[in-house]
């Protein structure tokens, strides 16, 4: 009786034991057995994780590249779609190979800082104003988006602000500080959420806000109740660079697979893809090469 | 409304013309789920009966937090399982982060909690002469456990709909450890966000038709089990 006693308190034990490495870390238990049917890729190097902004994956232009490339290098790109400033993290943790982002002001802290290197400049497009139609800032009047956004705080219009720290949050940031404004009060409210999103609920309120045009275009259709404003402001242009991360700061970077990836992105014939890829769609391209 | 019925009806016209992404997507979905509610149950199950049966130095405060896990939003466990399986966190050198394995492990993180907790309650809910009976037969630990798992079956039912309908739904994590990634990653719940923040609101519906008619599938299967046992 004693004997059982012992063996049975020695499994409980076990069980406990397991349960919270099971249920806390959960790494060896849990991960085992899925390896076998969903294919984890053991050698990290056949990887590269792209940390990038959502426009990129939103607008599709993603889907047409990174097959291609992966079917000429054999490499399996993981996208990771988050906004800008989380990108930027990621690589500053050595978490991705390669990020392609459109906040060049960030960007340039990490190239600073020696985090990124290869900092390639690879397409760009445009933000817009959008508003609703009957506009009652004026906007559609002026030319100069600072101007403009000092028009929507004087009628004190309600806008619509990403809010979340991705590029064109950051852009539209450095635009009120351009202004002179602050901008807070009832009217200026964050939805801390992506553009689709925040496209969505300007649309349902009737607020102005800032778009890129790229995004503006796939979801048009769904955005009746609001139109461009104001727009080819040069202050307005949305740069996108592509950057590694230093394999010398972060051992486990796959900084191969990240060159071969900018290497891909700024040849002749992809750029030509790039400038092509929504045209047959939108009558007009969603972003303009810039690498050669 | 228009457009919930289009998206239905495109959810039907998905499943019915077999779109091999839509069905890539569907068998990920149903094995990371699926799987992840097997874990949670082989391991839920047991536990929750020690817990149940045993009594020990601080069991109630054990049970109360298995209790608080029934409500572990799936973002809050995404995020430690982030944080875990980043390349630069403890268990960076596994080199899961961004594959269905870390999806595994953070669905088994949700259900388990849930099953471990249901089963505490179903099995204390077994009459106390009925625990009596069985030791006095001189029942083996191993025999007492299979004998409560029999009585308390139907509730252990409930426990495993509950388990299973957690990790199916949840879109946080996943969407953290996971990545969304097209091919390989990718869930019907991650797909149905993607595919809102894209504007394809019809396809979005589309997906969440085919999500719900899934669960209701599997949640039939189980109950249809449940019940038939009910009835004998």
């Amino acid at each position: 009786m004693f004997e059982k006693k012992g063996l049975f308190l020695m499994i409980v034990t076990l069980v406990v034991a397991l349960l919270f490495t099971g249920c806390n870390n959960a790494e060896e238990p849990a991960a085992a057995p899925s390896e076998a049917p969903v294919e984890v890729s053991v050698e990290g190097s056949e990887d590269i994780i792209l940390a990038t902004t959502t426009s990129t994956r939103d607008s599709g232009l993603l889907d047409v590249l990174v097959p291609l490339f992966e079917e000429e290098t054999g490499y399996m790109v993981k996208t990771i779609a988050v906004g800008t400033g989380a990108a930027l993290e990621m690589g500053e943790n050595g978490e991705a190979d390669v990020l392609m982002t459109h906040a060049p002001a960030s960007e340039q802290v990490l190239v600073d800082g020696g985090v990124a290197i290869d900092y390639t400049l690879l397409m760009h497009n445009d933000f817009v104003f959008l508003g609703p139609v009957d506009d009652p800032a004026g906007l559609s009047d002026i030319a100069v988006a600072s101007e403009g956004l000092a028009a929507i705080e004087e009628t004190e219009s309600l806008f619509m602000s990403r809010g979340d720290n991705s590029g064109t949050n950051k852009k539209e940031l450095s635009l009120w500080s351009e202004a002179g404004v602050t901008p807070e009060g009832a009217w200026y409210q964050e939805t801390g959420s992506g553009m689709g999103d925040t496209l969505n609920i300007a649309a349902e309120k009737g607020a102005y806000t800032m778009t890129d045009r790229a995004t503006y275009l796939n979801l048009m259709d769904n955005l009746t109740a609001l139109s461009i404003l104001l727009e080819k402001d040069p202050a307005l242009n949305n740069i996108y660079h592509v950057m590694a991360i230093n394999p010398e700061q972060f051992d486990k970077v796959n900084y191969e697979g990240a060159q071969a990836w900018i290497a891909f992105l700024v040849r002749e014939d992809v750029q030509d893809l790039i400038g092509e890829y929504g045209v047959d769609r939108f009558g007009q391209p969603l972003f303009f090469p810039d690498a050669n | 409304m228009e457009l919930l019925f289009n998206g239905i009806k495109e959810g039907i016209r998905l499943i019915l013309q077999g779109d091999p992404e839509i069905l890539e997507v569907t068998l990920l979905t149903i094995r990371i789920s699926g799987l992840a509610t097997l874990l949670s149950v082989l391991v839920g199950i047991p536990l929750g009966a020690v817990l149940a049966v045993k009594s020990f130095f601080g069991k109630r405060f054990l049970i109360s937090l298995f209790n608080t896990g029934m409500g572990m939003p799936p973002t809050v466990a995404g995020l430690w399982v982030s944080v875990f399986l980043w390349r630069y966190g403890p268990f960076g050198s596994l080199g899961i982060m961004y594959t269905p394995a870390a999806m595994l492990i953070a669905q088994f993180i949700i259900a388990c909690p849930l099953v471990v907790a249901f089963s505490v309650a179903s099995i204390q809910n077994i009459k106390p002469q009925i625990h009596e009976q069985i030791k006095a037969l001189g029942a083996t630990r191993l025999q007492y456990f299979l004998l409560l798992v029999r009585e308390a079956k139907l509730s252990l039912m409930a426990a495993v709909i509950a388990g299973f309908g957690a990790v199916i739904s949840e879109v946080g994590a996943s969407m953290m450890v996971g990545g969304n990634i097209k091919g390989y990653s990718r869930v019907l719940t991650t797909a149905t966000v993607m595919e809102v923040s894209k504007g394809n609101f019809e396809v979005a519906i589309a997906l969440g038709t085919l999500l719900l008619m899934l669960t209701y599938l599997v949640t039939l299967l189980l109950t249809w089990v449940q019940q038939k046992e009910a009835s004998r």
